[in-house]
């Protein structure tokens, strides 16, 4: 039941709520880091060595395990991980010879920026267009949807982004290219939040904000294609399953307009599974896109991931799969929420 | 004066794979202000009658008739967009299963007051007034409450008579209802039976009872009409039931165990009676 602020009840019922919440994503982010704790215990990468290189001696290695702590049982390393990542402390990162927080605070802005343009792009013409294609199933408008929702199925995204570059940068210089802005912006705005447009927007500087949207545009499209095309066909099932039942009969009964039935009737129900179909894809986006990321040059997470990956990288991999992890915890719990909120059944 | 609904050799058809087939077979009758009933078993097309008369059936099911008036004017040759003007507003329907029938997301005040803002502008408050009397008309204590509910906190009995006080909101001159207890418990079956004869014959209104019970239909209804298999094949009054004819029917009462029974075995219906299979 929807919560009522007006009541002490509904009140009370809403701390209730909001404690079982904070304690379930607590644990959730506790499971988290017990497994990434546990990947960096298996991998057979040496933390040890990877500092001290393999030309040093047996008792320069020991010295260094006992200053790392390693010489310690399990369940302390374990405590004192939990409470490095809690203070942000993500370890150096042997590659880039930063920081991970920091490698991570400079990122995951860039992922985040290209992958919420994407979902927005992704929800906002693929709900529409499966809702349309239910709506007028088998006619030509619903063929034409469903190509193009196969085709974001079967079309490989370093193709899309490769035939992008060349035809919307090169061709008709509609969009520019590789990179997130032009090199001579490069750092001309504070990072305050590390989204270009919207530092660039805190800044007032328009010509930074344009020449970042016209490098985002089309990646960002790129990948709300792809989600476009899994939302929409997601949409279309969901809706056909509504259109066929008994009370948009008792809808249609009533005499409620055509798009009332296709819009709130049979709209509304969905919203909840709508979310959950959303959310993954947004959260997939989030993860970053490799392929995207490396052929628009763009220095996400996703490339960041693989670039550590490759150098065996052990703090940067636990760090970006920690954020990787949260997010996905985040937008969980956000669907969870919004269930609640929109679906009269849960309780 | 002109009957509220004239129905001549209107026939439902649906494609399959073995192509097109007639599921009501020419069905003709007409109805005044007046209790009709149309009874049958399983898969007779009753249904199908209901909602071909408002236009309900959608492609790739057709619908094709002599004649189809309602109240003096035609129904075939109206558009989607037409219809909907007469749907819930001059003709409605009670559907089976309130289970299923009512939006689940849809406080069932919003789903009432929908059926008359479908049709008229009223002011929210107004609106709201008419929803509560309704809800009262349909006995229903405490109607502001109930009017918060969603159809999953009201019960089978309750949601049937949300239902009927949807489709009787604005006031429809013609109310088919297709088996509108079958979903329910027995012991609230012949109150809401009751409820829907009150409110039928207070308004004036004309009424398409369906149902496979004989008996049900015998005792609400002025007139009945027999089907089987997509054709009406007995037509009488109900209190002349007893004295029906066609095999089909005289099959059909023989099957209701009486109270005074002696009988240790009902009989099945032999249908190489009248279907010469
Ligand atoms: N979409 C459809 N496609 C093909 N056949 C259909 C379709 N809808 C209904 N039918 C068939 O039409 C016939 C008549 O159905 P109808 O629902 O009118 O029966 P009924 O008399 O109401 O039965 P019941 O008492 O079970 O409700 C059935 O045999 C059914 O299988
Ligand atoms: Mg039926």
């Amino acid at each position: 039941m929807p919560i009522d602020f007006r009541s002490r009840d509904g009140i009370l019922r809403f701390f209730r709520v909001l404690t079982g919440f904070v304690l379930t994503i607590a644990l959730t982010f506790l499971g988290l880091l017990a497994i990434t704790f546990f990947i960096g215990r298996v991998v057979p990468i040496d933390p040890v060595l990877a500092v001290v290189g393999d030309r040093a001696t047996q008792e320069q290695y020991d010295a260094m395990k006992i200053a790392m702590g390693l010489d310690r049982p399990l369940i302390l390393q374990f405590v004192s991980y939990v409470g490095d990542v809690v203070q942000g402390d993500l370890g150096r990162s042997v590659s880039t010879n930063r920081l991970v927080a920091e490698d991570l605070a400079r990122v995951f802005p860039a992922t985040l920026e290209m992958a919420t343009i994407g979902i927005i792009i992704g929800v906002g013409l693929g709900v529409p267009m499966g809702v349309t294609a239910a709506a007028h199933q088998g006619s030509w408008l619903d063929q034409g949807i469903r190509v193009l929702a196969l085709l974001g199925y079967s079309v490989p995204a370093f193709w899309l982004g490769l035939v992008g570059l060349a035809l919307f940068y090169a061709s008709l210089g509609w969009v520019s290219g590789p990179g997130r802005v032009d090199i001579f912006y490069d750092g001309v705005v504070d990072p305050v939040t590390g989204l270009l447009l919207v530092d660039s927007i805190l800044a007032g500087d328009w010509e930074v904000f344009r020449n970042a949207l016209s490098h985002l545009v089309l990646p960002a499209a790129i990948l709300g294609f792809f989600s476009l095309a899994y939302i929409a066909r997601m949409t279309r099932s969901f809706m056909l399953d509504q259109l066929g039942q008994e009370y948009i009969t008792t809808a249609r009964v009533k005499g409620v307009s055509e798009w009332r039935v296709i819009w709130v009737h049979a709209f509304a129900p969905i919203r909840v599974p709508l979310i959950t179909v959303i959310g993954l894809s947004y959260a997939g986006l989030l993860e970053g896109s490799v392929m995207i990321e490396t052929v628009f040059s763009w220095p996400g997470i996703g490339n960041y991931l693989t670039v550590a990956l490759l150098n065996a990288d052990m703090n940067a991999v636990l760090g970006a799969t920690l954020i990787i992890g949260a997010v996905f915890i985040g937008i969980n719990k956000t669907s969870d929420v919004l269930y609640r909120v929109l679906d009269p059944r849960s309780t | 004066m002109t009957p509220l609904l004239e129905i001549e050799n209107l026939r439902v058809s649906f494609p399959t794979t073995q192509g097109r087939i007639e599921v009501v077979k020419g069905v003709s009758f007409t109805l005044g202000r007046e209790r009709l009933g149309i009874v049958g078993e399983s898969g007779s097309g009753k249904s199908m009658t209901g909602r071909a008369i408002l236009r309900l059936i959608r492609s790739p099911g057709e619908v094709t008739a002599e004649r189809m008036m309602f109240d003096g004017t035609d129904l075939l040759s109206r558009s989607e967009r037409a219809m909907r003007p007469l749907r819930g507003a001059r003709m409605s329907m009670i559907m089976q299963d309130p289970k299923f029938s009512l939006n689940p997301v849809m406080t069932v005040g919003a789903q009432i007051a929908e059926a008359v803002r479908a049709h008229e502008s009223v002011p929210r408050r107004a609106l709201a007034n008419r929803v509560r009397e309704m809800l009262e008309a349909v006995r229903i204590n405490d109607p502001d409450r109930v009017a918060r509910m969603y159809p999953h906190e009201v019960s089978g009995g309750m949601g049937q008579r949300v239902m009927i006080a949807m489709m009787l909101i604005p006031r429809p001159d013609l109310l088919i209802a297709d088996e509108p207890t079958s979903a329910l418990d027995v012991s609230v079956q012949a109150q809401v039976l009751d409820l829907i004869d009150e409110l039928i014959v207070n308004n004036g209104m004309g009424l398409l009872l369906i149902s496979h019970d004989l008996n049900l239909v015998a005792r609400y209804c002025d007139r009945i009409l027999v089907m089987n298999s997509g054709e009406v094949v007995e037509s009488c009054d109900a209190a002349d039931l007893h004295a029906a004819t066609h095999p089909y029917t005289r099959g059909l009462l023989a099957a209701i165990p009486r109270i005074d029974e002696t009988r240790d075995v009902l009989p099945v219906l032999d249908r190489s009676a009248w279907s010469g299979t």
